[in-house]
């Protein structure tokens, strides 16, 4: 019970997906311009994470490993292609499922909903759990069943989440700012995250 | 049309400066960032996502007229999967150091930016000698970016170039010099403000964007 608590609060915090690995870049720089949006971001990716994590995670452990099919059956080279064939396919799920009930947040996602599919944290997760299973049991990052892939997976779709809130926030308030010309735009905000990175970097000590 | 015709250099050579991937536009940016910390793993990573932009274009644009529109996203993303696989094994079989080091940023290489990108807005409507020039200049476009950063995040926050020393040992506090190596540079938050210090000064060179 311990290690559930401690992956889920490590997850968020202390190996953040933005400020530790710059997981999911592409869409967290382009939507976090207002709070709204970002946060309808944040809460499908925390989705979608929940959903393909632990799918990805019975993937590895039943089908994949060596050994796991049959024996001296190793089809660990297949990992990258069973994957995004699950991600993929959830993305599009989801995507169904937003237009149906909410169609304002479906048209202010735009084109990023199914660019879901292929943003890094929900690839970086999956790949992570595949390392973090090799793990020594008693390593803070160890994942060992279902439950510690869910709080692993909740854990890092609520940090990605909080990280794109607080970046489109501080941006709403950038816009009355006087930036350089050539920094505006892309350049400041690089150093907003870059910032923002060093004060979740005080994290990186916690302890449960 | 010639195979080396102007515009076909022109292909190959906007994506290096004017419209570079990384600086201009904003794709492929995690991997940049997070594989930085030293000049070597920038290098290889900047090789491989190159060999992969370059092949997995060629690919799809010899097969841009069989794909059915509806499902070509999943082709695109099993064709460019298929390519890292291998690229991933070749790099654990040769410089297996390297991609320890890189561990998870080989695999991500499929969620890539670029790699959808350029497929989608080059490769599936061009034929395969040009989409092999766009990749083969948008992934050396991108590899600039990471080994600009990379050399100086590995200068300044190890004081090495590739593992040399570079910085002489009598500079150093402990040998009664007046230097340091700040640590700073290798966290990953220095990655962020060296890439926004690339992009002021290339935007200030290039005014006209």
């Amino acid at each position: 019970m311990d290690h559930f608590i401690q992956l889920f609060v490590r997850s968020i915090f202390v190996d953040n997906m933005i400020f530790a690995f710059f997981l999911g870049m592409c869409s967290y720089l382009a939507v976090s311009k207002t709070v709204k949006t970002s946060f309808g971001l944040g809460v499908a990716v925390t989705f979608v994470l929940l959903i393909t994590v632990p799918v990805d995670y019975l993937l590895q452990t039943k089908v994949l490993a060596d050994g796991a099919l049959a024996e001296g059956v190793d089809l660990t080279f297949l990992a990258f292609i069973l994957f995004i064939a699950v991600i993929a396919g959830i993305v599009q799920l989801v995507e169904m499922i937003v237009e149906r009930f909410s169609p304002s947040l479906y048209a202010a996602l735009g084109i990023f909903l199914p660019l879901i599919a292929v943003n890094c944290a929900i690839m970086g997760a999956s790949l992570f759990m595949q390392q973090r299973i090799t793990m020594e049991p008693t390593s803070t990052q160890y994942i060992g069943s279902i439950s510690d892939c869910i709080a692993y997976a909740l854990g890092s779709g609520i940090g990605w989440t909080l990280a794109i809130v607080g970046l489109a926030a501080i941006r709403e308030k950038m816009a009355y700012s006087d930036v350089p010309k050539p920094l505006q735009g892309l350049g400041i905000t690089f150093i907003t995250v870059g910032l923002m990175a060093m004060a979740f970097m005080c994290f990186s000590g916690l302890k449960i | 049309m010639s195979l080396f015709s102007k515009e076909n250099g022109e292909v190959f050579k906007s994506p290096l400066n004017l419209n570079n991937p990384v600086a201009v536009q904003v794709l492929g940016i995690c991997s940049a960032l997070a594989v930085t910390s030293q000049l070597k793993p920038a290098i290889v990573m900047g090789l491989s996502v190159t060999v992969i932009t370059a092949f997995s274009n060629v690919i799809i644009s010899l097969l841009r007229k069989t794909i059915p529109n509806r499902i070509r996203i999943i082709v695109q993303l099993v064709v460019v999967a298929a390519l890292v696989t291998i690229v991933s094994n070749i790099l654990k079989a040769y410089v297996y150091d390297v991609s320890v080091q890189l561990s998870v940023y080989v695999g991500l290489i499929i969620t890539n930016c670029i790699l959808m990108g350029r497929l989608e807005a080059f490769a599936m409507q061009n034929g395969p000698w040009e989409s092999f020039l766009d990749g083969v200049g948008n992934g050396l476009g991108y590899a600039f970016v990471l080994v600009v950063v990379g050399f100086f995040r590995e200068l300044l926050g190890f004081g090495t170039i590739l593992g040399f020393q570079v910085i002489p040992d009598s500079c150093y506090m402990e040998n009664g010099g007046l230097y340091f190596n700040n640590g700073m540079m290798t966290m990953p938050a220095m990655a962020l403000i060296l890439v926004a210090c690339f992009i002021w000064a290339h935007r200030s060179i290039n005014k006209e964007q």
